[in-house]
């Protein structure tokens, strides 16, 4: 991201910081040159200082979005580079990772590049970009240069949206990925068991006679990754966690002592099947909701640490895309915009996590999963992104309101406490009083 | 008259350092025939030697074409597409019904591990192992141990780094055996995907970058590399791997001083080595080929004189 000439410390007064990893406490935050220059009570403003005034709010480390689709180069109908990060500061997140699907597909370097150099002139946040485990998102065939991928900058494997169908493909992709320190992301779906599928195989895929995908299909697959990666070694990640069943798998890997991670995403954490049953679009996603079961036992995973992140899977569709039949229309959800809002109101506030926790699952956790050094906590050094929340603010999920392109929420009009007051990336500030700064407003 | 107490030459697993000593010091003495006008000695006469190769391998096969011919031996030439083993005739008929016009070696190639021990188990004559798929090629490491003899006057503590597609690669195995008997340091070189699964068993080192396993190397030993249905998936691409493990000038500058580069043949210029170091190393792989006789002839002599 391009700095801007003479930009000037800035002083984060008055607040309460929320960072598992550097302390929580009633501390003020210096910025200056990019990076957190001082941290403590009653800090005095240098001068010429931007003094942002905290009291009665949260500064939270820079969110980290480690799930995003921002569809260029290749659909740009759908969402922007620009765009996207325009959504993820608004949503509180100052770094995303952007998804290889895009078309061209990035399994090569020169996509990455091309990735890292839009980002360069037209994010507001910092994207990091995830190449593909193979060579076209086939699944078989060849892994793609994976080595060059991560010296063009990629911090992650993955194929999501599809799952690496083939087990001799995953071992190899796990043993080779590890050469190079990265991790692989899952995309956990046995494809004979989800095939032409749109929502979870049960009670409400038969009320609705829509083909049903049963959550074994994402538990045998994580299980098989599981396996895989005892004996082939490596750093897994599971995308997307949808199933009780799964988790199941994942925790006792962990206790095994495996290089394993999750994440899961708001909708699994506040929606069940039965929002599909008026046939909204908005909410199919892969994986589909489950049952309030599987979202009782996410809900917990959260809480007692299983699951490692919450990532938004930010996948913007276009309108007309969306309104479309039912088994017709691509699954996502646009959640960049949301997630924020969403967890704290509906898992803090109520008590089912922490606000400490929230920021471990939103910020810390995949900093330290992505080995993303400077990021994830506000100790002196670290890099200068801040995201300040301001927890009194009630509003209601508008779709009309995002930046993003996507449209596409099953949570429109859902009641919200808070609101991203102000954002720094790199030290510089993207969002004050609720407002994205534009690029002009700074040069 | 100083002799291997085998029959046959299967791999270089079964030798013990002394034996290999014995095959290296013949071989010395067969070199200096090399350079006589007349290159021919007696030793075999009488005697025939067969090749039996089901796999092309000009080099091979044509090495031990002339070291049967130098030690005066008879000498026939049986290849797969030639020989009724393309009608379907099992290996080991085929192999018998050779032996049955009183053969006294057979030297086999094959691209399967094992083919030359299913052999040797069953006939009289002495199976010499000229690589059988990526298991064992004896005679390959002994060639090399020769080399690096020559050159370097010593095993003890030699930094030895092994660069290829080690799964594939026919002397790989035989020359981690060979090395680590003789008491040499050995580094074997690659992506995760390449290293042998169980390697600790071997006692070698690993180094997934290139840069930390020639770091100091006397000698690097080197072998083609190319994809193929085997390996598609280890290697992702010929640019990806010559990016992070093509021997250049940059990175043979952190080996030792006048490391010693030998190649084991079709060298891919630009994938395994690049143009410039293959010049470099390209004198030495001509040798190899002059040497590769010498081994030889000492592997026939030898065997021939556990028979007498």
């Amino acid at each position: 991201m391009a700095t801007p000439p003479d930009q000037r410390p800035i002083l984060i007064a008055g607040g309460h910081v929320v960072d598992p990893v550097g302390g929580t406490a009633d501390e003020d935050i210096l910025v200056d040159d990019g990076v957190v220059a001082a941290r403590g009570a009653g800090l005095e403003a240098p001068p010429g200082a931007v003094v942002v005034d905290a009291a009665g709010k949260y500064v939270f480390p820079g969110l980290i979005d480690m799930h995003v689709h921002l569809r260029e180069p290749g659909r740009e109908d759908k969402e922007t580079i620009a765009t996207g990060t325009r959504a993820a500061v608004m949503g509180g997140f100052t770094s995303v990772c952007a998804k290889a699907n895009t078309f061209l597909v990035m399994d090569n370097p020169a996509v990455v590049e091309f990735v890292c150099s839009r980002a360069e002139g037209a994010a507001y946040a910092h994207v990091f970009p995830v190449g593909s485990v193979t060579e076209g998102l086939r699944g078989y065939g060849s892994l793609s240069e994976i080595g060059s991928l991560k010296e063009a900058g990629v911090v992650a494997l993955s194929d999501d949206g599809v799952p690496v169908v083939r087990s001799d493909v995953m071992v190899a992709a796990l043993r080779y990925a590890a050469d190079f320190g990265l991790p692989l992301i899952a995309h956990s779906e046995d494809y004979a068991l989800s095939a032409g599928g749109a929502v979870t195989e049960g009670p409400v895929s038969s009320r609705t006679g829509l083909v049903g995908i049963p959550p074994e299909a994402e538990e045998a697959m994580v299980a098989r990754d599981i396996t895989l990666l005892r004996e082939a070694g490596g750093k897994l990640h599971v995308a997307h966690v949808s199933a009780a069943a799964s988790l199941a798998h994942i925790r006792r890997a962990k206790a095994e002592g495996l290089d394993v991670t999750c994440e899961t995403a708001p909708h699994y954490l506040l929606l069940t099947t039965e929002a599909v049953t008026g046939f909204d679009a908005d909410a199919k996603m892969n994986p589909p909701l489950r049952d309030e079961a599987d979202r009782q036992a996410i809900l917990a995973a959260v809480a007692d640490g299983t699951v490692d992140c919450v990532a938004t899977d930010h996948a913007p569709h276009t309108p007309a895309e969306k309104d479309k039949e039912f088994a017709r229309a691509p699954f996502g959800v646009a959640g960049l915009e949301t997630a924020l809002r969403l967890i704290y109101t509906y898992l803090v506030l109520p008590g089912i996590i922490s606000l400490e926790r929230m920021v471990e699952l939103m910020s810390a956790g995949p900093a330290l999963r992505l080995g993303l050094e400077g990021r994830g906590a506000l100790a002196v050094g670290a890099r200068g992104d801040v995201t300040v929340f301001d927890p009194a603010a009630e509003d209601a999920i508008s779709a009309a309101s995002f930046y993003s392109k996507g449209k596409n929420t099953p949570f429109e009009g859902w009641a919200v406490r808070g609101r991203v007051d102000t954002v720094l990336v790199d030290g510089r500030p993207v969002v004050r009083d609720g407002r994205l700064i534009e690029a002009a407003e700074l040069a | 008259m100083v002799a291997l107490q085998s029959k046959d030459l299967l791999g270089i697993q079964a030798l013990s350092e002394g034996d290999i000593r014995v095959i290296l010091d013949a071989a010395a003495n067969f070199q200096t025939l090399a350079a006589r006008p007349v290159k021919k000695v007696p030793a075999l006469r009488g005697k025939t030697v067969a090749n039996l190769f089901y796999e092309p391998s000009t080099r091979t096969r044509l090495s031990f074409e002339l070291a049967a011919k130098r030690l005066s031996a008879d000498f026939i030439n049986i290849t797969a597409a030639t020989s009724s083993a393309a009608t379907g005739e099992t290996l080991t008929d085929t192999a018998k019904t050779v032996e049955a016009m009183q053969v006294d070696f057979l030297v086999v190639r094959h691209s399967m591990a094992g083919a030359a021990h299913q052999l040797a188990r069953q006939m009289e004559c002495s199976v010499i192992n000229a690589g059988d798929g990526p298991h064992e090629h004896p005679t390959q490491t002994l060639v090399d141990l020769f080399t690096i003899w020559e050159h370097e006057k010593r095993f003890e503590g030699l930094k030895v780094a092994i660069l290829g597609d080690h799964p594939r690669s026919p002397a790989t195995i035989s020359n981690i055996y060979g090395l680590k008997k003789m008491g040499a340091e050995v580094t074997l070189v690659g992506p995760s995907t390449l290293i042998p699964p169980g390697v600790d068993q071997f006692r070698v080192r690993v180094a997934t970058r290139l840069e930390d396993g020639i770091a100091g190397a006397d000698v690097i030993l080197l072998s083609r590399v190319e994809i193929t249905d085997a390996n598609r998936l280890q290697i992702p691409s010929l640019r990806e791997y010559a990016r992070f493990y093509c021997l250049t000038p940059r990175r043979l500058a952190l080996a030792a001083d006048d490391a010693l580069v030998l190649h084991s043949g079709s060298m891919n210029r630009g994938v395994e080595i690049s143009p410039e170091v293959a010049d470099y190393a390209f004198p030495l792989l001509v040798q190899q080929v002059t040497n590769g006789i010498a081994v030889r002839m000492a592997v026939l002599y030898l065997l021939a004189g556990e028979r007498e």
